[in-house]
Formats: C-alpha cells, sequence, structure tokens
C-alpha cells in the first residue's frame, strides 16, 4: 500500500517535471537541457528572497516563478532566435546554458544541506494505514490543477490552439498566420514556469541541492523520450512507469539505482519503439 | 545613390596553388606548406619553448588531451551530425580501462594505453548502438546522461577503487617522452582525420550528415556508418583519457568530470566547427585561459559556457574559418 501511495505522488510530481521538457520540446522542437538548471533556480531564488530579503512566502513564490519565465524566455529571444535551424548549435547552446545556470549557482554558495524551502500545508495524514504528509498531497493536487489548466488552454483558448497547431505542422501553421518565434517563445515561458512551480512544491520535501538540477533533467529526458518525444498523454503515463520503478527501486534496490533504471528505460524503448509509446512522430523521420 | 557592396574574391595564388601549378615556384609551395608548418613546427616547439617554465610544460599535456577531445567532438558533430554532449565519458572509459589494465593486470604503460583505446572505444561503440539507428536528439540525450551515471554506478557499488579511484599507475619514463607522445598522437590525429573526411568514408559520412536517405537509398548501411565514425571518435577520445590517467598516475572519478564534456565543444565553437583544426586553435586559447582562471574553480564551466554562447550567437563561424577565409580571398567594394 504504502508503495502503491508513494508511487502515485512520486509519478504526479515526476509527469509534472516532464511536461515542461516535452512541452517545449513539441513546440519548438528543442530539447531544453537547461530545463533542470531553471528548476534549481527557481528554488534558489526563492530560498534568497525569503531568507534574505525578508519576503512572505507567497509573494517570493510568484517573483521566483516569474523570473524562472524570463530566464525562459531570454533564452529564446536572446540565444536560440538566432540560431533555428542549426540543430547542433541549438543543443550545444541550450546545455551551456543549462550548465552555466547550474555550475554558476554551485559556485554563488548552493551547497550543503542549509537550503530548505518550507512546507506550504504542514502536518500529515493517515490514509489506508499509510502516514503521508500534506505537502505530498498538495503536490498532487497541483499536478492535476496543472494537467487540468493545460488541457483546457490547449483546447479551448487561441493561443493554445496556434501551439498546437506549430506542434502538429509548423509549415502549415506559418501559412494561416501564426508566429512560430511567438509560439516558440510561449512555449518557453510555459515550460520554465511548470518547471519554476514544481521547484516550489517539491523542493520543501528536501533540501535545494545542484544535483537536483542534473536528477530532474535526466528524469524528464527518460519521461518524455519513454513516452515519446512530443507526446503529452504519452508524457504522463510514462512518469506513472518511471514513477513507480523509481520507488520499486528506492524500496528493493537503493536511491543510486534510480538513473540506472531511468536510462535502461531509454535504451529498451529506443530499441524497441523509437517513438515511444505514444509517439506521434513518423517511424520515417526518426528512423534511419 | 551609388550602392555598393562587399564581393570576396579568391586570391590569385589561392587559385594557382589548386591546380596542377601549385609546385611551380618556392612561392607557392611555401603558400600552401606554411600554415601546416607553422602549426607542426609550433607544437614540436613548444616544450623546449616552455623549458623556462615547467608549470607551463604539464600545461601543454592537458592542452593536448583537451584538443584531442574537442577534435573527436568536431568530428562527430560537423562530419557526422552526431552532437556527444558527453565527452567525459570517453575520457573516464579510457582512463579507467588504462588503470584495470596497467594497474591490476600490470601490463606495461606503452601497450596500456592503445589496448585500452581500443576496448574503450569499441565499449563506447556498444553503449551508443542502440540509439544510432535513429536520428534527432536521442544521440545527445544519451551521451548527456551516461557520464552521470557511471559516476552514479561507480560510487554506488564501489567497484573500481569506488570514490577514491584507481591508484598507482605506472608513470612515463621521463617529461619529454610525456610531452613529445601526445603532441605526435595530436599531430596525427589531426592530419589523419583531415585525410579520412575526404576518402572515399569521409564523403559517406558527410553524406549522412546532409540527406540520410540518400546514403540509405544507395544501399549503404547507414547505422553501420555511423557506428564506424562513433568508433573512431571514441577510440581518439578514450587515447588521451588513457594518456591522462597515466599522467595522474590515477584514474578517478573526475575523469569523468564535466569540464571534458563542456571545454572541448566551447573549444570547437571558439575554433571553428567543421575545420578540425579549429578545434586545436580553441584549445589553444582557451585552455591557458583556464589556468590562468583555476582560482574560480567551478566557476570555470560557467565562463566556458558564456564564450561558448557569444561565440554562437555573435561569431558562430569561429576564428579558424574566418582565419581561413581572410588567408584564401580578399574583399573589395564594387558597384551594384
Amino acid at each position: 500500500m504504502q508503495i502503491f501511495i508513494y508511487g502515485l505522488i512520486n509519478s504526479i510530481s515526476l509527469s509534472l517535471v516532464a511536461l515542461g521538457f516535452t512541452l517545449v520540446y513539441s513546440i519548438s522542437r528543442i530539447p531544453n537541457f537547461a530545463h533542470g538548471a531553471l528548476y534549481v533556480a527557481t528554488g534558489y531564488f526563492a530560498w534568497i528572497l525569503m531568507n534574505l530579503f525578508h519576503f512572505n512566502y507567497f509573494i517570493s513564490a510568484i517573483l521566483s516563478v516569474f523570473l524562472s519565465c524570463f530566464i525562459g524566455a531570454m533564452i529564446y529571444r536572446l540565444v536560440l532566435i538566432k540560431i533555428r535551424g542549426m540543430e547542433i548549435s541549438e543543443v550545444i547552446a541550450t546545455y551551456a546554458i543549462g550548465l552555466a545556470i547550474i555550475e554558476g549557482l554551485r559556485w554563488g554558495g548552493l551547497r550543503g544541506a542549509t537550503y530548505t524551502l518550507p512546507v506550504i500545508v504542514p502536518g500529515s495524514i493517515e490514509i489506508f494505514g499509510v502516514i503521508v504528509d500534506y505537502q505530498r498531497l498538495f503536490a498532487v493536487f497541483v499536478g492535476l490543477v496543472i494537467f487540468l489548466f493545460f488541457y483546457i488552454f490547449i483546447k479551448f483558448t487561441k493561443t493554445g490552439l496556434a501551439l498546437k497547431g506549430i506542434a502538429q505542422d509548423e509549415r502549415a501553421a506559418m501559412m494561416l498566420g501564426i508566429d512560430s518565434d511567438k509560439m516558440a517563445i510561449v512555449s518557453f515561458i510555459l515550460g520554465s514556469a511548470i518547471a519554476g512551480i514544481s521547484a516550489l512544491i517539491i523542493f520543501p520535501l528536501g533540501n535545494i541541492v545542484v544535483e537536483a538540477g542534473y536528477n530532474v533533467l535526466v528524469f524528464s529526458i527518460a519521461v518524455s523520450i519513454i513516452g515519446g518525444l512530443g507526446s503529452w498523454l504519452g508524457a504522463v503515463i510514462a512518469s506513472f512507469i518511471i514513477g513507480y520503478a523509481q520507488i520499486l527501486t528506492e524500496v528493493f534496490l537503493s536511491t543510486h539505482y534510480q538513473m540506472v533504471i531511468a536510462l535502461l528505460a531509454i535504451i529498451i524503448t529506443l530499441l524497441i519503439r523509437p517513438s515511444g509509446l505514444f509517439g506521434k512522430q513518423k517511424e520515417l523521420e526518426e528512423r534511419v | 545613390m551609388q550602392n555598393k557592396r562587399r564581393e570576396r574574391i579568391d586570391r590569385g595564388i589561392k587559385v594557382r596553388t589548386d591546380g596542377l601549378y601549385a609546385i611551380s615556384s618556392f612561392k607557392e609551395i611555401m603558400y600552401l606548406v606554411f600554415p601546416r608548418l607553422l602549426l607542426i613546427g609550433g607544437f614540436l616547439l613548444l616544450p623546449i619553448v616552455l623549458e623556462l617554465a615547467p608549470y607551463w610544460k604539464r600545461v601543454i599535456n592537458i592542452l593536448c588531451v583537451y584538443a584531442i577531445i574537442a577534435i573527436s567532438f568536431d568530428f562527430l558533430a560537423n562530419f557526422v551530425g552526431l552532437v556527444c554532449l558527453g565527452g567525459g565519458l570517453f575520457v573516464g572509459v579510457g582512463g579507467y580501462f588504462s588503470a584495470i589494465l596497467n594497474s591490476y593486470l600490470k601490463i606495461p604503460i606503452f601497450f596500456s594505453i592503445p589496448l585500452s583505446a581500443l576496448l574503450g572505444g569499441i565499449f563506447c561503440t556498444l553503449l551508443f548502438l542502440p540509439c544510432l539507428k535513429l536520428r534527432g536528439v536521442y544521440f545527445a540525450i544519451v551521451t548527456l546522461m551516461y557520464p552521470l551515471l557511471f559516476t552514479r554506478i561507480i560510487e554506488a557499488l564501489n567497484i573500481l577503487g569506488g570514490t577514491n579511484g584507481i591508484t598507482g599507475l605506472d608513470s612515463f619514463p621521463n617529461q619529454h617522452i610525456e610531452n613529445y607522445l601526445i603532441i605526435l598522437i595530436l599531430l596525427i590525429i589531426l592530419f589523419g582525420l583531415r585525410r579520412l573526411v575526404n576518402e572515399d568514408i569521409g564523403l559517406v559520412m558527410r553524406a549522412v550528415k546532409d540527406n540520410d536517405q540518400s546514403v540509405k537509398a544507395s544501399g549503404i548501411n547507414v547505422t553501420y556508418i555511423k557506428s564506424i565514425a562513433v568508433f573512431i571518435a571514441s577510440f581518439i577520445g578514450c587515447l588521451s583519457g588513457a594518456y591522462l590517467a597515466h599522467l595522474y598516475m590515477w584514474a578517478g572519478l573526475s575523469l569523468f568530470s564535466l569540464d571534458f564534456s563542456i571545454l572541448p565543444i566551447a573549444a570547437v565553437t571558439v575554433g571553428g566547427g567543421g575545420s578540425i583544426v579549429g578545434a586545436v586553435v580553441g584549445s589553444l586559447i582557451l585552455v591557458p585561459l583556464s589556468e590562468f582562471l583555476r582560482f574560480f574553480g567551478t566557476f570555470r564551466i560557467v565562463i566556458y559556457s558564456l564564450i561558448l554562447v557569444l561565440f554562437l550567437v555573435l561569431k558562430s563561424e569561429g576564428i579558424m574559418i574566418y582565419l581561413t577565409r581572410k588567408y584564401h580571398q580578399f574583399e573589395r567594394w564594387v558597384d551594384v
């Protein structure tokens, strides 16, 4: 039972993180390797605002998410827009920016276990004999709210439909007057916002550590590949697979193997079904 | 108003040396040979010139190691179209193989380096084989993950010396061998690869980058060509890793570190991708810089990344391509 409940919570927080990565990829076709960096940066910035500037929790949370969106938008507006279409440069650029942010934070003093964010709702509850703290339930709740929000946003708003159009067929969407650069910026803003929000929800469960940036990146990539790059439904389902696999390895082996499991899952997926569980990419496009 | 535009024209001597008459005069021979001689001679003289500064003689070794990794990145990215974000993997695998061969199995140093390069090359190629069948970003993603993965595995299982690493590797007999071995390896790899990319198989590799469907339509197995290219690149990378392990007489987790992944990429971007020499030129600029910045510790990674991004955005052709153009062509204003 414990495995079931914690696995569920883990899966939902994982899918929250992975959604940002897969959203950016599906719209702009750019693998945002700075995703994990934005995640850590938001957490750290919220900590700075609260502890050094003594802001209210909610003000600092909102400000730090805005900062994350701003960085995301600037990554596209200042750097990626100039090298659009050169695949090698795009990959290198996001990777370098991500590294710069993560290692800059490490250098800037983000070391050790002294950085924690406060939990939003303290206390815990017993569900089916398993003690779960409210923060984890809150994470599940926020995750579901964000999914719902995105579902409505994509289905019923004009921007959302434009995003969907770009994701499905960029050329046709451009012919109908949708600005692909603008939509890519929107996708970067949304992706970074999700990274920021999930950081604010997940970090209170532990310490803010730089390594979380790499972990988040690796797991969100694993989830997106298994679900099929660019497929949102696939990402959610894959995050349940990876989420339960993580909890099972933690219970039966040790936490060190989690990354091994993620990589094995990626490789098996690439061998058997390269377009992922729900990949929308045509086989011809992906396979050589 | 009279509009002008800039026009680039090949220099006369460039045109003459393109053809059969390249060897008709001393000037033309020098035009072709001088840049190459400058590079070779410069590298060979470097240890002698730096005899006065023993510390910097060790920097030469590091420089050559980085240059070799940068060449392997440049080769994979700009000639085969595979972006390898984990140069640290090659260094780490090469270093650990060489440590196992030399420290555990007592194989002498001059056999353990090439042998570990060979084994490491095969090992890395096998690791990457699943994603070679696919195009797109999969290769970049998987190469990003492997160095992190190996660090975790070695930490978790406490194998191969755990976090302390494997010590007690043989060192080189003396410092001159240490210097000249890596310089010679670098020069051989540099000119060898430049030759290779213009051979038949090199043409096929470049075709894989540009249009893999047409390669497939020609009845050539794309995965096979890609795996050969990955083998060559990882062989080169593992060679430098094995050398590095023997240089430090130690193989540890820091061989998988990010420095080996990001600095070569930055070097290629600064030097100019797609020319192979650019990788060497970039390392010649960045590695001494990184020695000056030793004080900053991990902040150096931030600096490399920023340099990389700045070059990508502002001067994406790189220094070497720019210099080559200036060497071969001149510009003038003409009426439109």
